[in-house]
C-alpha cells in the first residue's frame, strides 16, 4: 500500500464479515422488561447482542442495558463458586466450598427448621422472575414467610389496580399507544415496561394526532418528550386526580352508560350508621347486590342484563336505607375541599392548568371516540355492531407507588379510567392476558401451620377481601415476620421484604432460625436505612450467637450483601440458564394477546456455578419436599428447572410454559405435559404467543368471547363479567371491624388507623414521614431514580454503562440553589434528624422548585461489584438510602409502624424531606469512606478493555441491497405523504 | 491535503434523528459500542472499565440540555452526537496521509486504521466533535455508519442498517439515502423541516436533525378551558337531586 499524501489511498472495506458462527434467541434479563433477544456467537463467545424482530414485547429493539449484556456477562464481580463463612458477618472472610457441601449444610439448616417449624425459614427472593416457582417451594416447605421485592417496590400500583379493576399497570396492562388521543402518565422515570413505553410514546407522537401529558416533579427522560409537564409536588398526585374527578362530575362528563355496565358505581349500599353492615352493598338471598332500576321502579340484581339504575338517592329497599354506592363517590369528590382551586396549593398545580386538563380529558373521552368496525358480544349475550372507544389512557408506577399514600391515590387513578369510560376500550388503558382477573383475584394468603415438615394448603401471598383473611394470632398479632397481612398492613400482597431484617434482628414479632434470600442487595441500595440494616445482619444476643441465626443468599454478582450472609450460593448469568416467564407469574404478553417465553443457556459457564432455580429444586428434593420428589424418594426433576419448566403440572394440564402443550404441541394454556416444549419454543425464538381474535382484543372485563376463551385457557375459574369496584367494600369490611364489628377486632392501638385508611373510597392524607418531620425544618422533598440506562438493572456496574454515568449528583432547581447559595459542583449536606449525606449539586430548572433529586443506586461500597477501591462510585457517588428510616417515630403508645402504606405495606421511600446545608470549605471534598471498605474477593479475570478484537469477521464477499429504514415507519406513514407503512426497514406492501 | 471524491457522491448515505421523541436512554451508543467493538474498526478500546476514570472509544455520545424556548418554558432536549458524514468533511481534507477518506459509492467517512499516523488533525479539524481516538492503538476512529453491517450478506435484512437505528426503543432514528430527494428520509425530513447541525461551517453534513414538535399545551387544542359545570350547589348537592330519578345511562 502505497504511502503517498497526495493521493487518496484506497481502503477495502469488507462488506460483508462473518458476523457470527451461531445466534441463539433467548430473554434478555438486564432488567425486567423481558425482551426477546438475538445472541451471535463466535468461537464460544458474545459476538452481539440484538433485539429479536418477532418478539411481541420489544419488536426487535434494544435498550442501553440489554446492549450491554456482553459486559454483564464478563464482568469480573462474577461469584465462581459456593462460599462458607469464616471470619465474623461483614468481613468478607469465606472459604471456598465445593457444592456437594454447600449443598449438603444448606439441606442440614433447612431440614432442622422444617423439623421444628417450617415458618421459621424467612425465604424472601428479589427481583425474581420464577415466583411461581419460589412461592410453590415455600408452600411445600411448610413456611408462610415468603415474598419477593414487590414490597418495596411496586405493590401500592399492583394492589391498587387488582382491588379496583382486576388488573393493573406494567405487567398487568398497557396503554392502547397506537389508538389513545390523550396520555397521561404519572410518576414514571424509567419503567418496568422500558422497550414498550417507548416504542408506545414513539408512536403516539410520530402520529401527531394524540397529546401527552406527564404529571412528575422531574423534567427528564419520558417528560421531557411530553406535551406538558406538570410539575406536581410528590405525594400530592392523589389531590390532583381527584380534583379532575371534581371538574368531570360537576360537568358530568361521565360515561353513565359504561358504568352501568361495567362497574359497581349504581349498586345500593346500606347507609346506616352504626348498623354492621353500614356500609356495605346489600344483597339479594343469591348474595347479588342489587341495583335500583328506574325503568322498573324498584330493585333488580346487579348481575341483571338490562336495567336503567338510579345513580343517585337515598331510598328503603328492604327495608333498609341505601343509596348507589356512585352518590357516596359523588358526594366526596364534589365537595369543595377537592376543587381546583382547593388543592392548587398542595399539589402546586395551578388551578386553571387543573381545569384546563379536566376539559382535555373529556374532549378527547368524549369528542374523540375512536370506533372501530369491529362486531363484539358482551357478557350478557348482547351484540355490539362497533368498538367504541374514549381514548383516554393512563399509566402511572414508581412515583405514586413509592408514598405512603400510594395505594389510594393508584386506586384514584384507575377510578378516574372507569369515571370516562376508556378501561379495554379502544384507545384507552387496557388489560394484558392472564388479566382481567376478578376484583380482587380470589387467592386467600395460607395461614401457618406452626407443625414440623408439613406443607400449607395453599401460597403464602393472597388477597385478604375481610378480617378473616388476615394471618394474625388469636390476639391479632401479625403471624408473619414482616407482619404483612397483619392489622397493620392488612394488604400487603406483596410481603414486606424491607423490614425482614428489621424484624428478625429485633425478633419482633419473632425471632427466625434461618434467612434464605435471592438476588437481592439488602445490605446496600435495596434496603432502608443502610447503616442500621448492616446492624441487623451482624446483631448478636447476650451469647454471642447471631440473632439471625443462619443466612443462606444466591446471588451471581459480589454485591455488598454477600458478605454479611453465612452460606452462598453462587447463581449463573441470564445467559447461562433456563428460565420461564410464565403465565403463572409475569409473562410476556400484550393487549392483544397472551405470550410467554424461556430462557435457553446460549453460553457455558467459565466458573463452578449453578441456576438458582436448579440449586432450589435440588434442595427440595434433598429434603424431600412434596412434589420434588418422588414415591420412591429420587428427585422429581433430576434435570433441574429445564426438567421442571417442561414436565411440572400445577394443575392438571397446566405448567409453567402455555404454549405446545399436549403430547403433540397442538394444545395451548391447558394440554399434557410435551416433552419436546422447550424444543417448541425454541424453534419460535424462545417464546410463544397467541394473538386474540379482534373481536376478542377490547372489553375483555365484559366480552363474552374472550371471558370464555380466558376460563379455557385456565387463566379465570369463571366466565363471569369482571366488575369494576370503584367502592371497595372489602375495605369496608376492615373498616367496620376496627368500628367494633364482627369477631375479628384489631387490636386497640390499630383500631383508628385501620378506621382512617380503610376507606372503601379514596383518600388523600400527607405522607407519614412528611407528617412526621416535614415541616420548616425539613423542608425539601428528595427523591431519587434510576438512570435509562440502569433502570432496574442488576448486576455488576457494567464496563460500558459505568462510562456514561459513574458518579451521581443532586439536581437542585435554580431558585432553590439561590436561597442555599450554591453553584454547580458546589458540596452539599442533604440532611434530615436519621443523619446526612454529601452530595456535590448540578443546578437545573427541569424540577419542582421544592424537590432535590438523584440517580439512584451509582453509589457502591468499597470492595463491591468488583470495582477498584478508587471507583467514581465509592468515592463520589451517594445514596439517599442511607437517610430514609424504615420504620417511623414511635406514637404515645411506644408503637412505631414501618415508614409503609398502611393498606398495603408498600415502602415508602418517596416520602423523604430533608434540609440542604452548604459544606463548609473544610468539608467540601469528597467524604471519607462512609462505611470500611469489604475485601474484594471478585475474580478479576476481565476483559482488558479491547473486548470484541478478538470476534472480527473474515469478509465473505458481496454486497446485499441497501434498504431505508423508518424509525416508527407506520405511525410516520400515517401523517406524512410518501412514507409506506411497515415497520423499520420493511415494508407492508412488500409482505 | 486528502481529496475528497471529486463530484459530489450520488449516494448520501446518513441518519435522520427525530429529537421530538428522543427519550435519551443511550440505547443507540451501547448498541453502537457492541457491534463496533468487534466490527471494521475494533476494538472500540475501554479505559480502565472497572476503575476510577472508566472511559473508552464510543461512535455515537448522546448530550442532555435544559434549555428555553424564548417565552419562559424551559424544555429537556437529549441530543445524540456521531459522526455527519459531511459532504465537504474538514476531516477528510485536512488528513495528512489519505487514511481519512470519503466512499464514492456512498459517501460514507471511513478512516483507514493502517494508514492512519494518530496525529489528530481531524479531530481538531471535524467541527462536530465526532472523532474518536483510540489512546491505546493510537489511531483515530469514527462512526463507520455500520458499513459492515448495512451491506452484509451474512445478516437477515431487518438487521442490515446502522445498530443505532435499528436498537432506538424511540423509533428516533432513521437510515437512507439524503442524497434522493424521492427517498423516503428525505420526505420525512421534508416533512418534519429537519436541519443540519451547525451550517455555518461549511461541511455540508448529511445527517439530519428532525426538531422537537411544537408542544401541545393547551392554547392550541379544540378543548375549552375548562368544563361548564351543570350546577353550581355548594358540593355538588344540587346535581345528585337531579340525578336521582334520571336515567343516566
Amino acid at each position: 500500500m502505497g504511502l503517498n499524501p497526495f493521493e487518496t489511498v484506497k481502503e477495502e472495506v469488507g462488506l460483508s464479515p462473518k458476523v457470527s458462527d451461531e445466534v441463539k434467541t433467548s430473554t434478555c434479563y438486564m432488567c425486567a422488561c423481558r425482551c426477546g433477544i438475538k445472541v451471535h456467537l463466535k468461537n464460544g463467545q458474545i459476538r452481539y447482542i440484538e433485539g429479536n424482530p418477532d418478539h411481541p414485547v420489544n419488536k426487535g429493539v434494544l435498550c442501553a442495558k440489554g446492549s450491554s449484556g456482553i459486559m454483564h456477562q464478563y464482568a469480573p464481580a462474577k461469584l465462581t463458586k459456593p462460599l462458607l463463612r469464616t471470619g465474623e458477618r461483614g468481613s468478607g472472610e469465606f472459604k471456598e466450598i465445593e457444592w456437594d457441601e454447600a449443598l449438603e449444610l444448606a439441606t442440614e439448616w433447612l431440614g432442622d427448621v422444617r423439623q421444628r417449624d417450617p415458618g421459621k425459614l424467612a425465604f424472601f427472593t428479589g427481583r425474581d422472575q420464577s415466583q411461581s416457582l419460589t412461592g410453590w417451594w415455600a408452600t411445600k416447605f411448610g413456611t408462610h414467610n415468603f415474598a419477593a421485592h414487590g414490597g418495596f417496590c411496586s405493590v401500592n400500583m399492583a394492589g391498587g389496580g387488582l382491588y379496583t379493576l382486576g388488573g393493573a399497570f406494567w405487567e398487568f396492562g398497557e396503554p392502547d399507544f397506537e389508538r389513545t388521543k390523550y396520555m397521561m402518565m404519572f410518576g414514571v422515570a424509567d419503567d418496568h415496561d422500558s422497550n414498550p413505553i417507548k416504542l408506545g410514546l414513539g408512536n403516539l407522537k410520530s402520529r401527531g394526532d394524540a397529546k401527552f401529558v406527564s404529571v412528575n416533579p422531574i423534567r427528564t427522560g419520558y417528560s421531557a418528550i411530553a406535551d406538558e409537564w406538570v410539575g406536581i409536588r410528590p405525594g400530592t398526585d392523589g389531590l390532583f386526580i381527584f380534583a379532575l374527578i371534581h371538574e368531570l362530575l360537576r360537568a358530568e362528563k361521565i360515561d353513565f352508560a359504561s358504568l352501568a355496565r361495567y362497574s359497581n358505581a349504581p349498586w345500593l349500599v346500606i347507609r346506616e350508621e352504626g348498623a354492621a353492615d353500614n356500609g356495605l352493598f346489600l344483597r339479594n338471598e343469591d348474595g347479588h347486590p342489587l341495583v335500583w332500576d328506574l325503568a322498573s321502579g324498584g330493585p333488580v340484581s346487579g348481575m341483571a342484563a338490562e336495567f336503567s339504575p338510579a345513580f343517585a338517592g337515598e331510598r328503603e329497599v328492604l327495608g333498609r336505607t341505601v343509596v348507589p354506592s356512585f352518590q357516596i363517590l359523588a358526594e366526596r369528590y364534589m365537595s369543595a375541599e377537592f376543587s381546583p382551586e382547593a388543592v392548587a396549593e398542595t399539589t402546586g398545580i395551578p388551578a386553571e392548568v387543573t381545569r384546563r386538563i379536566a376539559a382535555e380529558i373529556a374532549e378527547a373521552a368524549f369528542e374523540q371516540e375512536v370506533v372501530i368496525d369491529q362486531p363484539w358480544t358482551d357478557a350478557w349475550g348482547r351484540k355490539h355492531e362497533k368498538m367504541i372507544g374514549r381514548p383516554v389512557a393512563f399509566h402511572a408506577m414508581r412515583g405514586i407507588s413509592a408514598h405512603s399514600n400510594g395505594f389510594h391515590t393508584c386506586r384514584a387513578i384507575h377510578i378516574l379510567q372507569a369515571l370516562i369510560g376508556s378501561v379495554d376500550t379502544p384507545g384507552g388503558w387496557r388489560y394484558k392476558p392472564p388479566f382481567p382477573k376478578p376484583a380482587p383475584p380470589g387467592i386467600k394468603p395460607a395461614f401457618p401451620k406452626a407443625e414440623a415438615a408439613t406443607p400449607l394448603d395453599g401460597p403464602p401471598l393472597g388477597f385478604p377481601r375481610s378480617p378473616d383473611d388476615l394471618v394474625v394470632d388469636q390476639h391479632g398479632d401479625p403471624l408473619r415476620i414482616d407482619k404483612a397481612y397483619s392489622w397493620e398492613y392488612p394488604l400487603a400482597l406483596h410481603g414486606m421484604m424491607h423490614m425482614v431484617l428489621h424484624n428478625a434482628a429485633k425478633q419482633d414479632p419473632y425471632g427466625i432460625d434461618v434467612l434464605f434470600m435471592f438476588m437481592a442487595n439488602m445490605a446496600w441500595n435495596s434496603s432502608m436505612n443502610i447503616p442500621e440494616t448492616l446492624g441487623y445482619f451482624t446483631k448478636k444476643d447476650e451469647n454471642g450467637e447471631y440473632v439471625i441465626p443462619k443466612i443462606i443468599y444466591s446471588d451471581a454478582f459480589w454485591s455488598e450483601t454477600v458478605p454479611y450472609c453465612d452460606l452462598i450460593l453462587p447463581d449463573t448469568t441470564y445467559l447461562e440458564r433456563h428460565d420461564a416467564i410464565s403465565m403463572l407469574d409475569r409473562p410476556i404478553s400484550t393487549a392483544h394477546g397472551a405470550g410467554d417465553s424461556i430462557r435457553q443457556p446460549v453460553i457455558e459457564p467459565d466458573r463452578d456455578v449453578r441456576p438458582f432455580q436448579t440449586v432450589l429444586l435440588d434442595l427440595g428434593a434433598r429434603l424431600g419436599l412434596p412434589g420434588m420428589v418422588n414415591e420412591d424418594g429420587s428427585p422429581k426433576y433430576p434435570g433441574g428447572y429445564a426438567d421442571y419448566i417442561v414436565n411440572h403440572e400445577r394443575s392438571p394440564g397446566i405448567g409453567p410454559l402455555a404454549g405446545w402443550r399436549g403430547t403433540d404441541g397442538e394444545k395451548e394454556g391447558v394440554g399434557e405435559v410435551n416433552p419436546n416444549q422447550l424444543e417448541r419454543y425454541i424453534e419460535n425464538g424462545c417464546f410463544w404467543s397467541q394473538d386474540l381474535p379482534h373481536s376478542a382484543q377490547y372489553f375483555k372485563h365484559s366480552n363474552r368471547e374472550y371471558l370464555d376463551h380466558a376460563v379455557k385457557m385456565g387463566w379465570i375459574g369463571h366466565a363471569d363479567p369482571i366488575t369494576f369496584h370503584l367502592y371497595n367494600e372489602d375495605l369496608q369490611r376492615f373498616r367496620l371491624a376496627a368500628q367494633g364489628h364482627g369477631e375479628k377486632q384489631p387490636p386497640e392501638q390499630h383500631r383508628t388507623r385501620i378506621e382512617t385508611y380503610f376507606d372503601p373510597l379514596p383518600i388523600w392524607y400527607q405522607p407519614f414521614l412528611e407528617a412526621e418531620e416535614g415541616g420548616d425544618e425539613f423542608p425539601v422533598h428528595a427523591l431519587s431514580q434510576r438512570p435509562m440506562h440502569m433502570y432496574h438493572s442488576w448486576g455488576s456496574q457494567n464496563a460500558w454503562l459505568r462510562q456514561i454515568t459513574s458518579a451521581n449528583k443532586l439536581h437542585v432547581h435554580h431558585k432553590l440553589a439561590a436561597k442555599h447559595d450554591l453553584k454547580d459542583d458546589d458540596y452539599v449536606w442533604i440532611q434530615n434528624s436519621r443523619g446526612r449525606v454529601k452530595a456535590q449539586v448540578k443546578l437545573v430548572d427541569g424540577v419542582n422548585e421544592n424537590v432535590v433529586w438523584t440517580w439512584n443506586a451509582i453509589g457502591k461500597r468499597k470492595g463491591a461489584w468488583g470495582l477498584d477501591k478508587d471507583s467514581p462510585e465509592t468515592t463520589k457517588a451517594f445514596l439517599l438510602n442511607h437517610i430514609i428510616t424504615e420504620q417511623l417515630a414511635p406514637g404515645a403508645d411506644g408503637h412505631a409502624y414501618s415508614n409503609s402504606d398502611p393498606v398495603t405495606g408498600q415502602a415508602a421511600w418517596y416520602d423523604l424531606r430533608v434540609q440542604l446545608q452548604k459544606c463548609a470549605p473544610e468539608d467540601a471534598t469528597e467524604e471519607g469512606a462512609r462505611f470500611a471498605p469489604l475485601p474484594d474477593r471478585t475474580s478479576k479475570v476481565v476483559n482488558k478493555g479491547r473486548y470484541g478484537a478478538q470476534l472480527t469477521g473474515e469478509d465473505t464477499g458481496g454486497a446485499a441491497p441497501l434498504r431505508e429504514f423508518i424509525g416508527q415507519r407506520s405511525a410516520n406513514a400515517s401523517a406524512i405523504p410518501g412514507i409506506r407503512p411497515g415497520r423499520g426497514n420493511q415494508v407492508e406492501e412488500d409482505a | 491535503m486528502t481529496c475528497l471524491p471529486k463530484n459530489p457522491t450520488e449516494k448520501k448515505l446518513g441518519l435522520v434523528i427525530d429529537l421530538d421523541i428522543c427519550v435519551g436512554c443511550h440505547a443507540c451508543a451501547v448498541n453502537c459500542k457492541e457491534w463496533n467493538t468487534a466490527g471494521k474498526s475494533a476494538p472500540l478500546t475501554d479505559y480502565d472499565p472497572y476503575g476510577k476514570k472508566p472511559d473508552g472509544v464510543w461512535f455515537n455520545r448522546i448530550h442532555t440540555y435544559e434549555t428555553d424556548d424564548g417565552q419562559g418554558n424551559g424544555t429537556t432536549v437529549h441530543f445524540p452526537r456521531s459522526c455527519l458524514h459531511c459532504e465537504d468533511a474538514p476531516c477528510v481534507t485536512v488528513c495528512p496521509t489519505g487514511a481519512s477518506y470519503k466512499r464514492t459509492e456512498d459517501g460514507i467517512v471511513l478512516v483507514n486504521e493502517d494508514i492512519c499516523i494518530g496525529c489528530k488533525l481531524c479531530s481538531w479539524a471535524c467541527p462536530y466533535g465526532a472523532r474518536e481516538y483510540d489512546e491505546a492503538e493510537g489511531v483515530m476512529k469514527k462512526c463507520t455508519l455500520c458499513v459492515d453491517k448495512i451491506y452484509n450478506e451474512n445478516l437477515p435484512e431487518t438487521s442490515r442498517v446502522p445498530a443505532c437505528v435499528s436498537t432506538c426503543p424511540a423509533g428516533a432514528r432513521s437510515f437512507g439515502d439524503l442524497g434522493d430527494p424521492d427517498s423516503e428520509v428525505s420526505k420525512l425530513v421534508a416533512a418534519r423541516g429537519g436541519v443540519e447541525l451547525m451550517p455555518e461551517q461549511g461541511t455540508k453534513p448529511v445527517n439530519r436533525y428532525l426538531p422537537p414538535r411544537p408542544r401541545k399545551k393547551g392554547e392550541e387544542g379544540k378543548a375549552p378551558r375548562m368544563l361548564n359545570h351543570s350546577d353550581d350547589s355548594a358540593d355538588g348537592a344540587g346535581l345528585i337531586a337531579r340525578w336521582v330519578d334520571k336515567i343516566l345511562s
